[in-house]
């Protein structure tokens, strides 16, 4: 089983040095759905036998259920932003990058020790820099910058709040989650080391207050790389957060933890809440709906206990699916339409049908119709809310959930039904068909596959119970 | 090993060069200067190291030489590049002035030292009562970060963060695990050279690469 956990990391890399020793084969342009297929495939294999629990690196990486279901989602999220939309031409630089920002994912999940899992996330920045910054021009490049500074001075902060954890952490100083989550006591340093910590992957989280690059970078990358930082990376950066307050719980008590992220939760949503209502670009629209969604999980994590833990590690999934496929067909639609603003994309269904369908799919999963599972999720978040007495929370957050809930729908709706009579156009420019939708076959099936997945998620939720809740007690808590 | 004298001045020394070439990159605004300093930190930084290894385990006086290399002498080296360039120059429009700068210096390392008494009680090793040394590095860091306008400045900025967290790790825990350092050091010098290249590429576009022009984007 170790030799697996070897294989996650080093296939990324091996088809990562592929990319860039043959950067003008076609093939090129399928290597990174190569590597986001051996870390899905890895992750189900941990999945089936949860019995054991591989360590490699004198235990620094270490696969408890946790990271098992953590590799399954990247590598479930990683295949439908990859397999969705590919380079038009082979691009061996951006293939190579992708392939390494899944190899820095894959280390930063299967991490049992903060500082390799730190290392691991500002890997992902520097990986994801040049894909960020990748369309080029003053937009691509100022969106770069700022997630660049602003991600790295986050972990920095984070990095502190380690170093200052490590030293709080007694006679033997440790780094390791699971080994800090067992001890009693921690130094009087200990809550600052945490707080910041936490404060420092919130950033990458793209939690407010410290969310302010996500809308620029996820809205300038290219759609595969958005759907991933989307889909995954906030996820991704959102499990340290949950193995901090495994430790914060263990050794000072739930409060500490439920304050900040409360905070964030709430921050979160108003942000979206607000900003959804008067947006103009549907790729920004959909990365202020990251947002919100990064609020819920941390509302959840907030309140709590084992329902909500294993109600926001299914929505982790549920919405990595949902978002890296609608980041794809945003993709598909700014190629089709040549805009990136809601007001000069409409009637979508009857201009493009294909793209029209796949927006009303993904957004009916997004924002939680049934029989898309992430109603489910969100439910048993709000129920668990006002059992563990966070009513007041939880009501705020509801109201907030609402008012985004009618921003998202109006605008989706004006892009693909609304005849767009209010502008004055030429008539026949009104209903002409747009430049047919890009997507060959596979790769529409493949989005809609993911929105599949998320509509039988509580079907999933059947096979997967047994590391959920696995998973939920490795974070301290008894079901 | 180096004598138990020879460790107290080596660490009194270091300490002292992290905190005043913090003082003085805040002081001083041209890029190239800020170079020269950043090498001397560089060094104080491995110091630092050094007189913590008589402590820890050997393989940390096998970290010096490494941070040395790195924080001394090749990122330094890259922005004192990156300066060269006829348009980066000095800071165009300093947020605020040399004295206001000074004063809220004292007062972050004033607020260091508050801060930084618990850690410092909180570890057995002689290296632990400078932690605050670490922490006001790190304050004056985040100062120059929220004043500096111009991308290299910025870059500056994130290393001096960078040094003060390192001081702190060296000085409380007597450093992180080695593969860790190493890592972490990799990582800031990616993050530095993804920075110039950026910034690089900005002039390209925006004549004066005054990072406070970069408001395109927006809701």
């Amino acid at each position: 089983m170790a030799a697996i956990v070897w294989a996650i990391i080093g296939a990324p890399v091996a088809l990562a040095a592929w990319s860039l020793a043959t950067p003008r084969s076609n093939l090129v342009r399928h290597l990174p759905l190569a590597a986001a297929s051996t870390i899905l495939v890895s992750g189900l294999v941990f999945v089936a036998d949860l019995g054991e629990v591989p360590t490699a690196l004198d235990g620094m990486l270490r696969v408890d259920a946790l990271t098992a279901y953590l590799l399954c989602v990247v590598g479930a999220v990683a295949v439908v932003a990859t397999g969705g939309a590919q380079t038009p031409t082979p691009n061996g630089r951006f293939s190579a990058l992708m392939c390494l920002f899944l190899a820095a994912m894959s280390v930063a999940v299967l991490a049992d020790n903060l500082g390799l899992y730190w290392v691991a996330i500002e890997a992902t920045t520097i990986t994801t820099a040049f894909l960020v910054a990748h369309g080029g021009g003053r937009h691509g490049l100022e969106a770069a910058w700022k997630y660049v500074v602003l991600g790295s001075i986050g972990v920095a902060i984070a990095f502190l709040g380690i170093v200052l954890l490590y030293t709080a952490s007694g006679d033997t100083p440790s780094l390791s989650s699971v080994a800090l989550v067992g001890r009693p006591a921690l130094a009087e340093t200990a809550p600052i080391g945490l707080a910041l910590a936490v404060l420092g992957f919130a950033t990458k989280s793209g939690l407010a207050p410290m969310h302010s690059w996500l809308p620029d970078a996820h809205s300038q990358a290219p759609a595969q790389v958005s759907g991933l930082m989307s889909g995954v990376l906030l996820s991704v950066a959102f499990a340290g957060i949950l193995r901090l307050k495994a430790i914060s719980d263990h050794a000072l008590g739930v409060e500490l933890m439920r304050t900040l992220l409360s905070i964030g939760a709430l921050l979160s949503l108003a942000v979206a809440a607000t900003l959804v209502l008067t947006q103009r670009n549907y790729k920004r629209l959909l990365a202020y709906s990251s947002i919100e969604h990064m609020g819920i999980l941390a509302l959840g994590t907030a309140i709590g206990g084992p329902v909500a833990t294993a109600a926001v590690l299914l929505h982790i999934l549920g919405h990595g699916l949902t978002k890296a496929g609608l980041f794809v067909v945003a993709g598909r639609t700014l190629h089709a339409t040549g805009s990136h603003e809601i007001a000069d994309v409409h009637s979508l269904l009857t201009r493009s049908p294909s793209l029209g369908r796949a927006w009303l799919a993904g957004t009916a999963a997004l924002l939680g119709f049934p029989p898309f599972g992430l109603i489910l999720t969100e439910l048993a978040i709000v129920v668990a809310g006002y059992q563990r007495g966070m009513g007041l929370v939880t009501t705020i957050a509801l109201g907030l959930l609402l008012v985004v809930f009618a921003g998202i729908s109006r605008h989706v709706l004006a892009m693909t039904l609304t005849r767009h009579s209010a502008v004055h156009d030429a008539p026949d420019e009104r209903s002409s068909p747009f430049e047919s939708d890009p997507a060959t076959r596979p790769q529409r099936i493949i989005v809609l596959a993911g929105f599949g997945a998320v509509a039988c998620l509580p079907l999933l939720a059947w096979p997967l119970a047994d590391v959920l809740s696995t998973a939920t007690s490795a974070l301290g808590l008894t079901p | 090993m180096t004598s138990a004298p020879m460790t107290a001045q080596l660490l009194a020394t270091a300490a002292g060069a992290l905190l005043l070439t913090a003082v003085l990159l805040l002081w001083r605004r041209s890029i190239a200067g800020a170079a020269g300093l950043l090498a001397v930190q560089g060094m104080a930084l491995a110091g630092l190291s050094t007189a913590a290894a008589t402590e820890g385990e050997p393989v940390l006086y096998a970290l010096a030489p490494l941070l040395a290399l790195i924080k001394a002498a090749v990122i330094p080296a890259l922005i004192w590049r990156g300066a060269r360039d006829p348009d980066a120059g000095t800071e165009a429009s300093p947020v605020v002035n040399p004295t206001t700068g000074m004063l809220l210096a004292a007062a972050l390392t004033t607020v260091a030292f508050l801060v930084g008494t618990p850690v410092a009680s909180a570890t057995a090793r002689s290296t632990g009562a400078a932690t605050p040394v670490g922490l006001a590095v790190v304050l004056i860091g985040f100062l120059m970060l929220a004043t500096r306008r111009q991308a290299l400045g910025q870059i500056i900025a994130f290393v001096v963060v960078d040094n003060g967290i390192g001081a702190t790790a060296t000085l409380a825990g007597g450093g992180l695990p080695p593969i860790i350092e190493i890592g972490v050091l990799f990582d800031v010098l990616l993050v530095v050279v993804i920075l110039l290249v950026l910034t690089r590429r900005i002039r390209r576009v925006l004549p004066l690469p005054d990072i406070s022009r970069l408001n395109e984007l927006r809701d």
